[in-house]
Order: structure tokens, then C-alpha cells, then sequence
């Protein structure tokens, strides 16, 4: 069944992480990965830009309202996601676990109703990893 | 309850968890199980028991389940954990064994005890994991539960209906968790254990005042978790809890099934084995200075027994475990309790003085207890009609008929003295 680990964190948090500390999440997110890729359990990762960059469309009296900014003014924002394949709720909270952000932030797990993935396709670039080189 | 009935009932129990394990669905076990326990009781008492009752229930059950899935849904979870066999063999091993009669009698417990860490998950609310396992081990009704809790039974519907749906949508495993998950997920379970004895101490149900098979069931938990968790000091401090408590079970009722008070129990009736073995238990337990909330109920327990008669309690030193207790585990239930003993060691008006800090609470307003020991507290202090009011609040709270009886008796009691005086 797959699960999806919604990570929510406090922005101002991991912008005022030092070289050493953004190094640690890092390697803790790519030994997490390596763990559920061995075990073919990896679907997917995403991280999402900061909420600075976020746009919101929300129903208003009058049709659809834009606005600036993520979906609501919390303190702890969604900056990303796994998806995994796991047999139950034990294995996708041990996956968990494994992420700074279940001590720093919260974590999230649900269960996945629906999904569906578009094969990556090099020559169109639709579902490749378009941001492999950024930092 | 007739003998075929009494057995049909205390084997559907133990088939249940069995069959949430075969089927994977609580719901749906639950519901076969009901079909093949109704067919049981119509042929049973004509045909005879069979051989092996237990194995009768659930393979009935599960035929049940195959009926009223029109074995489409069923077929798909079978292929399913054929898959599991393969990755997994420990856990799913004995899925289709587990039909043959002989293998069927070895794995209840394990089920049973899979079953209690399910029902017990973190990923579920802790009133959630109560009710659950209240009713999907203890057998008992969402009445029952639903008073156990204080609250109305359309909320316990609702509440258990959703912890299945949880169950089953996110998956929370069948499984006892692995040694590093345990200490946590044991405390939720010992809570559990202990909540289901108390439903079997103090009956919300009509009928008997006390339901020896619950408490009974919860024993024969208690010890399957000493077994398995040997050298847990506060998992031999439920069970010395237990037994402390069961062994008065004879004396706590008369021959009318009415309720008869600490003081005025006949000791002899008392249980000495069950004693003996939980003051050894108790002894042991904190012996390893770790102690807990249930290794100090114990004492306390311990210490009622060892009382040849009520002049000999050693009311002051209760007095001080209860507030011990307090310390580490405050609650209203707690202060009332010390406020009993309280009352005992140095008079009922310190008693109610304690009272006095809880009674504000709604739960307690809605404990029939409560108003039970405020109304036996004053009319000790001479204020026989506030001890009335208290007596006639409780009995609007409790269903319980040996109860009722016995505050009932009270208030007859003080009014004669009112009229007398």
C-alpha cells in the first residue's frame, strides 16, 4: 500500500540552519532513500520551493480569489513529500522516524487513495527530474 | 444465561481475534462471527456440541464471510497475503493452517495478543484503543463501553466505527511490535487490561454487580504479559492489582446478589491463593525500585487483605500510597479515593475537605461513586438530609440493581433517623 509522508517544518527554522546542520538533513534524507530504494519501496520524493513562492486559489463570493501566499499563515509549513510502498502503518512510521523533521517539525502519514505516474520521458522532459542540478 | 449459551459466548470471544487475523477486517469478523454464533445456538442444543466448538465457530464464520462477500473482496485478500506468505512467512504463516483444530488451539493466544497491540496502536486516540479492546477482546457491549466511559452510546458507536475504518485504511498491522517498540506499547495495553477488570469490579451493566468472567479474561491477560514481558515491574504490579482485588470477589456480594461494603465483608470468603500470589508479585515488583502507579495500587490492596478485620486497616498508611499515587498519576478518581481513606485515618470531615477540591468537575458530578462516599461522609458528620440529596444523586446515576439497593437502603436508613431524631 502506499503511503505518503507529508512533512510540515517552521521556514524560519530550516533557513537559519548552518552548512553542518543543512548537511545532516541532507544526509539523513538520502540514507532514508537509499533504505526504501534497496527494498524497492521508494515512489517518490518532492520537496517544495518556500512558501515566498506560493500561490493560492481559494473560493470567494465572487468566484475564485488569488491570492499571494500559501494556503494558510501557520507556523509550520508543507515543504514536501514521500510517497512509499510499504505493507502497513508500522513500516511507513518507521520510514518516518528516520527524518529530522518528526523531531524539528511534524510528519504526516496517510494512506494513498489514488495514483498515477507518468512514465519519465527524456525527449519531452515531462516527469525527469528537472531540478537534479539546482542546489 | 443457559449452559450452551454460556459456552457459545465465552468461545465466540475467544474465536474473534482468530478471525480478524483470517479475514483481515474487524467488521467483517465481527459480523460473521454474530451469523455462525446465532446457528450455534439453534443446532447446538439438538445436535450436540461438536468436537472442537471453537474450530466450529470459525470455520462457520468464515464461511459466513465468504457468503456475504460473494467471494470477490475475499479472493482478492487471500491472493494478497499468499503474497505475504511468501515475503513474511512468520507472521502470516498459519493463515490457512490455522483452520485444522489442532494447530487452531495453540495460536488463540498469539492472536489475541496481536489483536490487543492492534487495538492498542499509537496511530490510534487512547479512548479509542480502550474501546476497542474492550470490545473486540473483553467481548463486551457498546453499552457497557459507552458507560464505562461516561459517554452516550451514539458517540461510542461512532467512535469504534471510525477506529475500524482507521484499522483497516491505514493499515495498522496485526502484529506484536518489535522488543524497541514494546515499553511504549505496553503501557496503552496494561491500561486496556486494567480498564476491562474494572468493567468486570464494578458492572455498569444490569444484571450482576460483578461479571467474574471479565474479570477473569483480564486476569488470564495480566498473566499472559508477565509471561511475556517477565521482569516488568509495573506489568506483575496489575496483575498482583488483579488478584488483590478478584480474591474478594465471594465477600463483595450476599446471597441476594447485593453489594456488601469493605468493612462489613466475611474475610473467610477471601481468596487466600489469589492473596498470597499477589502479595508475592507485589513484594517482587518493588523490590526492583522502579515503582508505578500499579505496583502502588497493589500495595494499597495488599494492605486491605493483610487486615484480619476492618479495625485493623492501616488506614494512615493507605492514606499515604494514595497520595503517592496522586503524585505521579493525579486524577479526580485518585483524590476520591484518597479522600475515603483520608476520612478513614483522621475523620470524615478531612475526607471532605478533599471532596470539596473535585466536586466542580462534571465527571465527577456524573460518577455515582462520588456522590456515593460524599453521601456516606456526611451522613457520618450528622448532616443527614445534604447525605440524602448526595445518595438520591448517585442513584440517578447508576443502573447497577445490587447498587441501587444498597444506596437505596441508605437513604430508607437516614430518613428513619430523621424521623426518629
Amino acid at each position: 500500500m502506499l503511503y505518503a509522508l507529508l512533512i510540515y517544518q517552521a521556514e524560519e527554522v530550516t533557513e537559519a540552519y548552518g552548512e553542518s546542520e543543512q548537511a545532516a538533513v541532507m544526509t539523513a534524507h538520502g540514507q532514508m532513500q537509499e533504505k526504501a530504494k534497496a527494498k524497492r519501496q521508494f515512489v517518490a520524493a518532492t520537496k517544495l520551493m518556500p512558501t515566498s513562492s506560493a500561490t493560492t486559489l481559494r473560493g470567494a463570493r465572487d468566484g475564485i480569489g488569488v491570492i499571494d501566499g500559501p494556503f494558510a499563515e501557520t507556523k509550520e509549513h508543507f515543504g514536501g513529500f514521500y510517497l512509499l510502498d510499504c505493507a502497513n502503518l508500522d513500516e511507513a512510521m518507521d520510514y518516518a522516524r528516520q527524518l529530522p523533521h518528526a523531531v524539528t517539525g511534524a510528519i504526516e502519514i496517510r494512506p494513498v487513495a489514488y495514483n498515477e505516474v507518468v512514465t519519465p520521458d527524456p525527449e519531452t522532459g515531462i516527469g525527469v527530474e528537472q531540478f537534479e542540478t539546482l542546489p | 444465561m443457559d449452559s450452551v449459551a454460556a459456552i457459545v459466548r465465552s468461545d465466540s470471544k475467544r474465536a474473534l481475534a482468530t478471525l480478524i487475523r483470517i479475514l483481515g477486517d474487524i467488521e467483517l469478523a465481527e459480523e460473521s462471527l454474530q451469523e455462525a454464533v446465532a446457528q450455534a445456538l439453534e443446532h447446538w442444543p439438538r445436535s450436540g456440541r461438536p468436537e472442537n466448538p471453537l474450530a466450529w465457530l470459525i470455520t462457520t464464520a468464515r464461511n459466513k464471510a465468504i457468503d456475504r462477500q460473494r467471494r470477490r473482496v475475499l479472493e482478492r485478500r487471500y491472493s494478497e497475503s499468499q503474497q505475504d506468505l511468501h515475503e513474511v512467512p512468520s507472521a502470516g504463516a498459519h493463515a490457512e493452517e490455522g483452520m485444522d483444530e489442532a494447530v487452531l488451539g495453540l495460536h488463540i493466544q498469539d492472536d489475541l495478543l496481536r489483536l490487543i497491540f492492534t487495538c492498542c496502536h499509537p496511530a490510534l486516540a487512547r479512548p479509542v484503543q480502550t474501546a476497542l479492546t474492550l470490545k473486540t477482546i473483553a467481548g463486551l457491549s457498546v453499552a457497557e463501553i459507552a458507560s464505562g466511559f461516561l459517554v452516550p452510546v451514539k458517540t461510542m458507536e461512532q467512535r469504534l466505527i471510525r477506529a475500524k475504518r482507521k484499522i483497516a485504511e491505514a493499515r495498522i498491522p496485526y502484529e506484536v511490535p518489535r522488543p524497541a517498540d514494546l515499553p511504549e506499547r505496553l503501557g496503552a495495553v496494561l491500561s486496556v487490561v486494567y480498564l476491562i477488570f474494572n468493567e468486570g469490579y464494578a458492572s455498569s451493566g444490569a444484571g450482576e454487580l460483578i461479571r467474574v468472567d471479565l474479570c477473569k479474561e483480564a486476569i488470564r491477560l495480566a498473566r499472559m504479559l508477565v509471561r511475556l514481558f517477565r521482569g516488568e515491574p509495573e506489568v506483575s504490579g496489575l496483575l498482583a492489582l488483579l488478584l488483590l482485588q478478584h480474591s474478594r470477589h465471594r465477600a463483595r456480594t450476599d446471597a441476594d446478589g447485593q453489594f456488601v461494603t469493605l468493612d462489613q465483608q466475611d474475610r473467610g470468603l477471601w481468596d487466600s491463593g489469589m492473596i498470597a500470589e499477589g502479595r508475592s508479585l507485589v513484594e517482587k515488583a518493588l523490590h526492583q525500585k522502579r515503582p508505578g502507579p500499579y505496583q502502588i495500587q497493589a500495595a494499597i490492596a495488599a494492605l486491605h487483605c493483610a487486615a484480619q478485620d476492618p479495625e485493623k486497616t492501616d488506614w494512615p498508611q493507605i492514606a499515604e500510597l494514595y497520595a503517592a499515587l496522586e503524585h505521579r498519576q493525579p486524577s479526580p478518581v485518585v483524590t476520591l479515593n484518597r479522600a475515603a481513606a483520608v476520612s478513614k485515618a483522621q475523620g470524615p470531615e478531612a475526607g471532605l475537605k478533599l471532596l470539596a477540591t473535585i466536586e466542580e468537575l462534571p465527571d465527577m458530578q456524573r460518577y455515582h461513586y462520588f456522590h456515593s462516599v460524599l453521601g456516606a461522609l456526611l451522613a457520618e458528620c450528622g448532616r443527614a438530609s445534604e447525605s440524602i440529596a448526595a445518595f438520591e444523586q448517585a442513584l440517578l446515576l447508576t443502573r447497577n440493581p445490587s447498587e441501587r439497593a444498597y444506596l437505596q437502603s441508605k437513604v430508607t436508613a437516614l430518613l428513619g433517623q430523621d424521623k426518629a431524631g
